[in-house]
């Protein structure tokens, strides 16, 4: 992406900037709990000492990153080869399928460790498949990824629905979900890993999938940035037409990218599914692929900055449920608001503080924002 | 007998039911026209839809609930312009903001202001638009075939109804025969060229915008003033993404627009109605098939298998003036 704008020294660019923008949304979210009619600053605290105050906070909050550590780094992906992929969420949603195959087979013959890895492979190949057509429209039809992908969401949407008050139901139930799955489908906990630090927890549903987050954060990084299919990728994102004329395959590029976007899309349902409630049942993704879009945009598309980011959205996510404990004018949708404002002034508005940024720099320090070179080559 | 009654009926609920998606739709045409991107008209409709509601029930009038609705739509579409025209953002991130702030916003205030579980009070007779009755409806129900036609399909519906197709000539009209038409679809394929004729590129979008805020604002106010007595938390429920698959299938011309909305209300009519029951020869249809039609036609379509859709040139790109 280029911009009009001038350089920053990367401290300020990847460090300053975003937490601004993060400032600023946070205050804007701050008069609408005025609105609403409480105290900003109280809700500030029970949120964060709800999300970290307790073993319990600090185990959930995990919880809820690792799903978006999943939708975050499916968002980036795309990004970082151009490509804007809404569809995060009906990717997810479709891969619930994958999950529940795999799970409702075997998990009443095999051990979890063996379940997991399968499911792994179901969730990330039906993420990938769901994402495949709208590649190919894109890149051999010429249509828009975006309109795609979100058409894409509501027949993911739509399929899951018809699967799941039909087929999928066991006989006799009522609710819209897959039977409960048995033990060998349940992932273990992590919960004792906070408890070594001398924290107790009651009940809470971190479970080895966080690992699973942090080990495709890595990978995404090494992918993106150490291999050649990385490099393609961020070129084509750059400029597609350096990518044609380098003789970079267009639909393969495209293809690829959006196929591991929807990978990492598709395990995101791992951890609410396997990890958390052991069974299918109607919207589990509930928006995460949509904080998704925030927590990439937040992370600046890079591995560190999307874990970061997800820890905020998670503790967001947690802090909410006690903060609409406390308050109870404010319920758990001002996430949904925060959410809107992060993604308005660190996505749509990333620019908005920049050039004032940049006057202040200058004025201290004209190396930092590369005005001396310029001076130099007048001399 | 019986099957044309249940086909007027079909057809009068289609109606109703694109009412919202032909506003919204044509809220698009404006914008995507002048060359911006707009993934935000449901969070626009949607907060049209609260402060509509929300307005007549403190007010007690249907026409200052309709104002404040396209207030609030338009406060929210300059949110977008001065994000993707003023600071040259990415108009679909803007556009996915849009509908957070106003999926998020709506919930809260309205708990906070009316503590009802996120809804408006319950409208009052006043409050919202009523049915209008043409003269002589009443009188000509029983003339076979023309009187269900004129009762049920052309006459008793609200205002709203028939501003929403009025507003399909005149949407042609603005877009095709005024020379504000002609530059809005000037800047969305070529904005160079307007900036070098002398026109503000930016003045222009803002001006659409402002186009698509009203439209989004009535087509809110309907759902929660017309379609329903008052506002219900996540009510716009995917319309303005339909909207904006019409607006593709339209291939972004106001009277192909009218016939794609009835096209998708029509579906959804029939999905209502038939409930699962089985059609002839075809058998049952699964209700969540026919709900997600309209998104399948739009992808196949997209695809280039029913003819080609080709958006504004311009569309999705901020205009950078110094380079």
């Amino acid at each position: 992406m280029s911009t009009p704008y001038a350089k920053l020294p990367a401290w300020a660019d990847y460090g300053l900037i975003p937490l601004i923008n993060l400032a600023v949304a946070f205050i804007v979210a701050g008069f609408v709990v005025l609105l609403v009619g409480e105290n900003p600053f109280r809700a500030a605290v029970i949120l964060v000492e709800g999300a970290f105050g307790k073993g319990t906070g600090i185990a959930f909050t995990l919880f809820y990153a690792t799903t978006f550590i999943f939708t975050g780094l499916s968002v980036a992906v795309a990004a970082h080869c151009g490509l804007f992929n809404i569809g995060t969420e009906g990717q997810a949603y479709i891969a619930g399928l994958g999950i529940a195959i795999v799970c409702l087979s075997f998990d009443s013959v095999l051990p979890w460790w063996l379940t997991f890895p399968m499911a792994i492979v179901a969730s990330a190949l039906v993420g990938a498949l769901w994402a495949l057509i709208p590649a190919y429209l894109q890149a051999r039809r010429g249509s828009h990824i975006v309109i795609t992908t979100i058409m894409f969401n509501f027949i993911a949407a739509s399929i899951m629905v018809y699967l799941l008050v039909g087929p999928l139901k066991p006989a006799g139930s009522q609710a819209p979900q897959t039977r409960n799955f048995l033990a060998g489908a349940e992932l273990p906990k992590l919960n004792w890993i906070i408890e070594l630090f001398g924290a107790k927890i009651r009940s809470a549903p971190l479970n080895v999938t966080f690992l699973l987050a942090l080990l495709m954060a890595f990978l995404v990084w090494l992918l993106i940035w150490r291999t050649k299919l990385g490099y393609e990728m961020r070129t084509y994102g750059h400029s597609p037409k350096a990518a044609r004329y380098a003789g970079i395959s267009e639909t393969r590029i495209i293809i690829t990218a959006m196929m591991i976007s929807g990978a990492l899309a598709g395990m995101m349902a791992l951890n609410p599914v396997m990890g958390d409630q052991h069974n299918v049942a109607i919207d589990f993704v509930s928006g995460a692929g949509f904080v998704g879009i925030a927590v990439a945009l937040m992370g600046r598309l890079h591995p560190v900055g999307i874990v970061l980011a997800a820890v905020l959205f998670g503790m967001l996510y947690q802090g909410g449920a006690e903060l609409a404990f406390e308050m109870p004018a404010i319920s758990r949708d001002m996430i949904v608001i925060i959410q809107g404002l992060v993604i308005l002034f660190a996505g749509a508005l990333e620019h908005m503080f920049r050039p004032y940024i940049q006057a202040l720099f200058a004025s201290f320090s004209p190396r930092s924002v590369g005005m001396e070179a310029v001076k130099g080559k007048g001399a | 007998m019986d099957v044309f009654i249940a086909i007027v009926q079909i057809l009068d609920s289609t109606i109703r039911l694109s009412v919202p998606l032909l506003l919204a739709c044509l809220a698009g045409l404006f914008s995507e026209r002048s060359g911006i991107f707009d993934i935000g008209l449901e969070g626009k409709m949607l907060v049209g839809a609260f402060a509509g509601a929300a307005a007549a029930s403190v007010f007690h009038s249907a026409f200052i609930g309709l104002g404040m609705a396209i207030l609030i739509s338009v406060a929210f579409a300059m949110v977008h312009g001065f994000a993707s025209i003023t600071h040259r953002g990415n108009q679909i991130v803007s556009g996915v903001a849009i509908n957070f702030i106003a999926a998020g916003s709506t919930i809260i205030l309205g708990q906070a202001w009316f503590q009802q579980g996120g809804r408006t009070p319950a409208l009052q007779p006043g409050e919202r638009f009523d049915a209008i009755v043409w003269p002589g409806a009443e009188a000509v129900r029983d003339v076979p075939i023309i009187g269900p036609i004129y009762a049920e399909l052309i006459s008793g519906h609200s205002l709203l109804v028939y501003l929403a197709f009025l507003m399909v000539p005149f949407t042609w009209w603005v877009l095709f025969r005024t020379r504000f038409g002609l530059r809005l679809r000037a800047v969305g394929e070529n904005p160079a060229a307007v900036d070098t004729a002398g026109i503000s590129v930016a003045w222009l979008r803002y001006r659409a915008l402002i186009c698509t805020g009203i439209l989004t604002g009535v087509a809110g106010a309907y759902l929660s003033m017309v379609q329903n007595g008052g506002f219900v938390k996540d009510m716009t429920a995917g319309k303005g993404y339909i909207a904006l698959a019409a607006l593709i299938f339209a291939k972004w011309k106001p009277v192909n627009a009218m016939f794609a909305c009835l096209l998708f209300g029509f579906l959804d009519a029939a999905a209502i109605r038939l409930q699962g029951s089985p059609l002839p020869i075809i058998g049952k249809v699964p209700v969540q098939f026919m709900q997600a039609l309209p998104y399948i036609l739009t992808v196949i379509l997209l695809a280039g298998f029913i003819g080609k859709a080709i958006p504004p040139r311009a569309g999705g790109v901020p205009y950078v003036k110094e380079r």
